[in-house]
């Protein structure tokens, strides 16, 4: 099989079997009166690893965060920060600090003051609490704001400054709850870059909370895909989007056209597999399945292609007819109707101006894609 | 023309309060001003001048004439009026603070609480306003004379043996204001207090900052705005009051509200007592117009 990628190369320490994990939650259940946000859930999270918590609202994603912070105990389990059990301590005692989804920035104080808060509490001497804050200023860009009062600035410096807060004390872990949420997109897009970059610079932990997918796989080494208070898969954003673990992880990420069938003869590592509509399909790489077993067939509409003729040979080609376009102008996305009624997305990227197959509308098309391309899932 | 007509219509609704104030404010006060600079008459009124323009306009400016401040100087004069002035502010003040303190913790409990019984707590805090003034103090006569409720279970329980003397002096006028000015002091420091963002808090804990300590860097200073409505509300009716000093504070206290109604229906010198009254105003308004332009700038200022 490829690779599929990882940005940072030398830094997997979920792949090295001696590497000690810095965060862990082991068998943590949360209840709050009838209804349990979090389930029986175990999950690591090493050192200067950038970790996303992904999920729909209501997938418990804020109460493990909120656990962290301390703001909530767990009903019952572990949670471990570098060795030591987090239960009983305080909020105020933890070597962790959150910045908030709605910055929770202090409105009677100023800039200076809000990011000089945490190092007050802890006694630090006035020229050094001056010290860190005028670095923290120039670190988020904010230093010639030092004087302001929080509602006299942007949303976006508003969040550069919770940041700097959060990031003021030095904590073991930063937590991020929707960090880049209240942002509008384009300021969201370079922010991510930011937060990457201040991660990358201070060699902290960071676990980001967040519900857009887009956020999670831009800025985390690894993504923890969470569904009604469990775990659905944790993994690099390459492999959540490349190798889904599940139907629903493979839903809940990206776009998918999902094949249901069974596996109808295995031929080694591949497979061939007769959907519950008539539909055919040859992939080289069937993981475990037998024969008989009921799977569904997954390819991503990228990896699709669409032709007004027939192409010549390859793996897989059905036939159908052009139901809907999308231009977007980056790409176009087809909505092929297949001869058995399904509908298949396929999306082919505009790499020239111009296209030397036009399709259009009711159009008959073929689609083809390679035996590689898709996945094949159990669950 | 209908723009016209809206606009007409528009500074109508603005005239509106002003027109109130001017009714039930300016012209009373004006009325009352005019009589203090008056002398008292054996007379209906009892005062003097009347003024009228029976005897045509030259008439109407000799009574003008007769105007003088002489009620003021006698005010003056007589340490009575200084001592219950300064003695009303006093007792004003107390009564403030110890609502003060009465009414934060309360306020504070119904704004964390769960925002369903929230409705019901605040109907609670304005229930006694059903119940007349007036019997809600009388009331505080049974519960605080040498043998009334309080006593009799103190007496009962074995914690006194001879029972406190509460009734008639200070301490009963001090429970009266807290208990019947309680509400003006929860309901500006409830809708301060409710309106705070709860994640302050936990951002202050989160930086390392104590439960306590986050109550006074966080909490406080951003109820200060409904702390000082809540304070004013107090404060003002209390310099003037008079029902409560009267009914539970016996025939010593002094109090400008009580010398007020002294001078009004026991001397019937309506000049004197406009003049006390006149006083009384400044004394009150003042201060708060000072110090709610301090507070204009300071908003403008950036909070």
């Amino acid at each position: 099989m490829k690779s599929l990628g990882n940005i940072r190369r030398e830094f997997a320490p979920w792949n090295q079997p001696d590497a000690k994990p810095y965060i862990q939650f082991k068998n943590v259940t949360k209840r709050f009166g009838d209804f349990t946000a979090v389930n029986n859930l175990s999950l690591s999270i090493y050192e200067r690893e950038f970790f996303a918590l992904l999920g729909a609202s209501g997938c418990g994603k804020s109460t493990l965060l909120r656990m962290l912070a301390g703001f909530e105990e767990p009903t019952s389990g572990q949670i471990l920060l570098d060795g030591q059990d987090l239960r009983g301590i305080p909020p105020y005692r933890r070597p962790v600090n959150m910045m908030f989804q709605s910055y929770a920035l202090f409105p009677h104080m100023t800039v200076e003051q809000n990011i000089g808060f945490g190092l007050k509490q802890d006694g630090m001497a006035k020229a050094d609490i001056d010290t860190r804050v005028a670095e923290m200023l120039k670190l988020v860009k904010l230093s010639q704001f030092a004087k302001r009062k929080p509602h006299q600035l942007s949303g976006g410096q508003r969040q550069r400054v919770a940041l700097a807060r959060a990031v003021a004390k030095r904590p073991k872990v930063l937590l991020l709850d929707e960090p880049l949420g209240a942002l509008d997109k384009k300021l969201r897009e370079e922010t991510q870059f930011e937060l990457m970059d201040l991660q990358q610079t201070l060699g902290l932990t960071f676990v980001v909370v967040t519900h857009d997918q887009e956020e999670a796989m831009t800025m985390a080494d690894r993504i923890a895909i969470l569904d009604k208070g469990e775990v659905m898969q944790v993994a690099t954003p390459a492999e959540v989007y490349e190798a889904p673990g599940s139907r629903f992880v493979a839903d809940f990420v990206g776009n998918i056209n999902m094949f249901e069938g069974k596996v109808a003869e295995r031929d080694g590592a591949g497979a061939t597999i007769a959907s519950a509509n008539g539909v055919t399909i040859r992939t080289a790489n069937a993981g475990d399945a037998p024969a008989g077993t009921e799977v569904t067939f997954a390819i991503r509409p990228e990896k699709i292609k669409v032709s007004s003729k027939k192409p010549e040979g390859g793996d897989n080609v059905l036939e159908g007819e052009v139901y809907d376009i999308a231009y977007l102008g980056d790409m176009t996305i087809f909505h092929v109707q297949l001869g058995n009624g399904q509908v298949v997305k396929a999306s082919s990227l505009n790499a020239t101006r111009g296209t030397e197959d036009p399709l259009s509308w009711d159009d008959k098309a073929w689609i083809s894609f390679r035996n590689d391309a898709g996945v094949v899932l159990t669950r | 023309m209908t723009r016209a007509l809206s606009a007409i219509t528009n500074r109508l609704v603005i005239l509106v309060p002003y027109l109130w104030l001017l009714f039930f404010f300016l012209i009373p006060f004006v009325i009352v001003f005019k009589i203090s600079l008056s002398t008292t008459a054996i007379a209906m009124p009892p005062y003097t001048p009347v003024l009228g323009l029976a005897d045509g306009f030259s008439g109407l400016m000799s009574q003008i004439g007769e105007f003088s401040f002489d009620n003021y100087l006698w005010l003056t004069q007589d340490a009575l009026y200084f001592n219950a002035y300064v003695s009303s502010v006093v007792i004003a003040a107390i009564s403030t603070f110890l609502a003060l303190l009465v009414g934060y913790p309360i306020a504070y409990g119904m704004a964390r609480a769960p925002a369903t019984i929230r409705p019901t707590l605040l109907m609670l805090v304005i229930l006694p306003f059903w119940t007349s003034f007036l019997i809600r103090v009388y009331a505080w006569i049974g519960i605080l004379k040498p043998e009334g409720l309080l006593n009799q279970m103190l007496l009962g329980t074995g914690i006194i043996d001879q029972p406190l003397v509460i009734l008639n002096t200070h301490t009963a006028i001090f429970i009266g204001i807290v208990y019947s000015y309680l509400p003006f002091m929860i309901l500006p420091l409830y809708s301060a207090l409710e309106k705070m963002d709860y994640s302050l808090i936990e951002a202050a804990q989160d930086l390392g900052c104590p439960p306590i300590s986050a109550f006074w860097k966080i909490t406080f200073p951003l109820s200060l705005p409904g702390v000082i409505a809540g304070c004013l509300l107090v404060f003002i009716p209390a310099v003037g009051e008079f029902v409560i000093p009267d009914l539970l504070g016996g025939s010593q206290t002094l109090m400008i509200g009580k010398t007020l109604w002294n001078e009004f229906f026991a001397n019937r010198d309506w000049p004197v007592s406009s003049a006390v009254a006149v006083i009384l105003l400044l004394l009150l308004v003042v201060p708060i117009m000072f110090f709610q332009q301090a507070q204009a700038r300071a908003q403008e200022e950036g909070r």
